[in-house]
């Protein structure tokens, strides 16, 4: 049963949130809610089958999927409840979620902190600007990925991959462990872009060759992509004519690098460094809209899940700090009502702890002109806590009435004020 | 009397990617330079005796997923990789499947399990 409102909702359930939402129970959040699009949680994890993950935070090397797990488990041992097949919509500024999923039609949760855990998403051709027809046969590496380890299928047979980011490399010893030809790989830059024992562990070893500083000039095929004629770049990626070459493949696979996934944080409000593409954070991963935090991928792309975990627990125990003060707040707050003859107080709320230190002033303005001596009233139920006389009051003039640390007690005790203007008798 | 030899590996221990110097005579290790312990017995391990972690993916019937996750339990000979790889692509399971569960016992004799990376729900359970 999925409730109105929680202190912490997590928005995604890779290894950030996941991290976000064990670390905010643990911060002493009530109940944590992760909502995951995908039948399961897990999150990209699921699709890295390669091991390298764990190394820091649980001194094991795990392939993704048992990473994944292990957090998965310890989140759910800790009562966090998990809302799958669930795409969140729309966020605002005030923290309210609005979310779909095939259960339950539209659902609406209000939050008092939010973690983004949006990850990031694959450059794709588009981005890149690849000259050339626009056959089947060009996927960015992060789908093959998807479907060769998950789904069973294989994107092809005959393989070129543009790109050296670490998901493009991974996935050329991936398809030749699957039966696979990979041509190459390319790489625009004059250094590798992913890691070096990726270099070592996925090309190396199987004898796939890497040419850097060239690229894909055009793609060639009309249904399915039949070649690509590649060329060598110099300093300023301009092809260098003559070093062109025709290269036949069924497959380009794109590893062109990730950018973090905001479109749900735009909607939200939340101020986003162009340089990056992620939100601005302070130190306790807060975004520039109060209590939402963002944490993993969705900030920067990160070379180590193990380190986008470590970014998830500090979101998610300052989401809890953040929660627990908003609740606090809730519970010890008072709404101001405008009674009779009142068009609005201000403020809507009093904090009762404010006032038993110091005054509170309330402002307001009539509705109708009273042009005779006035009092003003206010009062918790039937019982006035104070009053003050005016000459008049007018809609143009604002009155205010204060209260005083001597009203500390009444107030504790009440769930609401409300203020009346009255003609004096 | 064998010569000196000077080899240059880059470590695949952890992320960092050092280079490795070995220098060798024959079969005996005259100095290795790494960025640390690990790295000192990867280049001696990796030119004895070469062994990479495998990871790939077993047929699942009646599964969440129509795959399974698979790695080694700890790293696996080299030259032996292929051969590990057409087994496993032989191999079915039936779910559901366990986190550790072990997929093929001793693999072609190394001692080494071949393990599964995660649970896989029966596809009725969900």
């Amino acid at each position: 049963m999925i409730k109105q409102v929680y202190d912490v909702v997590v928005i995604g359930s890779g290894p950030g949130g996941v991290a976000a939402g064990i670390a905010a129970k643990k911060a002493g959040a009530e109940d944590v809610l992760i909502l995951e699009r995908d039948v399961e949680p897990g999150g990209i994890l699921l699709q890295c089958i390669h091991n390298g993950f764990g190394m820091e935070n649980l001194g094991e090397d795990l392939p993704g999927p048992s990473y994944a797990q292990r957090y998965i488990i310890e989140a759910q041992g800790l009562g966090i409840v998990f809302l799958l097949e669930t795409m969140v919509l729309d966020i605002t500024h005030q923290r309210k979620i609005i979310a779909t999923n095939k259960y339950a039609g539209i659902i609406e949760i209000q939050a008092r902190a939010i973690v983004l855990g949006m990850g990031c998403r694959e450059r794709t051709r588009a981005q890149i600007r690849l000259p050339g027809s626009r056959p089947a046969g060009v996927y960015t590496a992060g789908t093959a990925q998807r479907w060769v380890n998950i789904e069973g299928y294989m994107p092809g047979n005959n393989i070129v991959i543009l790109g050296s980011g670490d998901i493009g490399m991974i996935m050329a010893r991936r398809l030749t462990f699957e039966g696979a030809h990979v041509e190459r790989v390319l790489e625009i830059m004059p250094f590798l872009s992913g890691l070096s024992r990726n270099y070592v562990q996925c090309l190396l070893d199987y004898d796939i060759p890497l040419q850097l500083q060239h690229t894909v000039k055009r793609i060639i095929g009309n249904d399915r992509i039949e070649a690509v004629e590649t060329t060598r770049v110099d300093d300023r990626f301009n092809p260098i004519a003559g070093t062109e070459e025709i290269i036949p493949c069924d497959t380009l696979l794109l590893s062109v690098g990730l950018i973090p996934e905001n479109e749900l944080s735009r909607k939200a409000g939340v101020a986003i460094d162009p340089n990056i593409g992620g939100p601005y954070v302070d130190d306790d991963y807060q975004t520039s809209v109060p209590g939402i935090f963002a944490a993993g991928n969705v900030v920067h792309v990160y070379d180590l899940a193990d380190w986008v975990t470590q970014a998830g627990f500090r979101a998610g125990e300052n989401a809890a700090f953040f929660a627990i003060k908003t609740r606090n707040r809730e519970l010890r707050s008072i709404p101001t009502t405008a009674g009779k003859n009142v068009r609005y107080v201000i403020p809507q709320q009093i904090n009762k702890d404010n006032l038993a230190e110091k005054d509170v002033s309330l402002q307001l303005r009539v509705r109708q002109p009273i042009e005779a001596p006035s009092r003003i009233l206010v009062k918790c139920g039937d019982e006035v806590i104070t009053s003050k006389a005016e000459m008049y009051a007018r809609p143009g003039e604002m009155i205010s009435i204060d209260l005083k640390p001597k009203h500390y007690d009444v107030i504790n005790s009440a769930c609401a004020i409300t203020v009346d203007v009255v003609e004096r008798e | 009397m064998s010569q000196l030899e000077e080899i240059e590996l880059i470590c695949v221990t952890c992320p960092k990617g050092c280079k490795l110097d070995i220098i060798r005579e024959g079969d005996t290790f005259v100095k290795i330079t790494a960025g640390c312990k690990r790295g000192k017995e990867y280049a001696r391990q990796e030119l004895t005796d070469p062994r990479r972690m495998v990871a790939t993916t077993v047929k699942v019937n009646n599964g969440l997923h129509p795959l399974v996750p698979v790695y080694t339990a700890s790293a696996f000979p080299k030259p032996k990789i292929y051969e590990l790889l057409s087994i496993l692509r032989e191999l079915q399971l039936d779910a559901p499947i366990h986190i550790n569960q072990v997929v093929l016992a001793d693999a072609l004799g190394t001692g080494i399990d071949v393990i599964a990376s995660r649970d896989l729900p029966a596809s009725s359970a969900i």
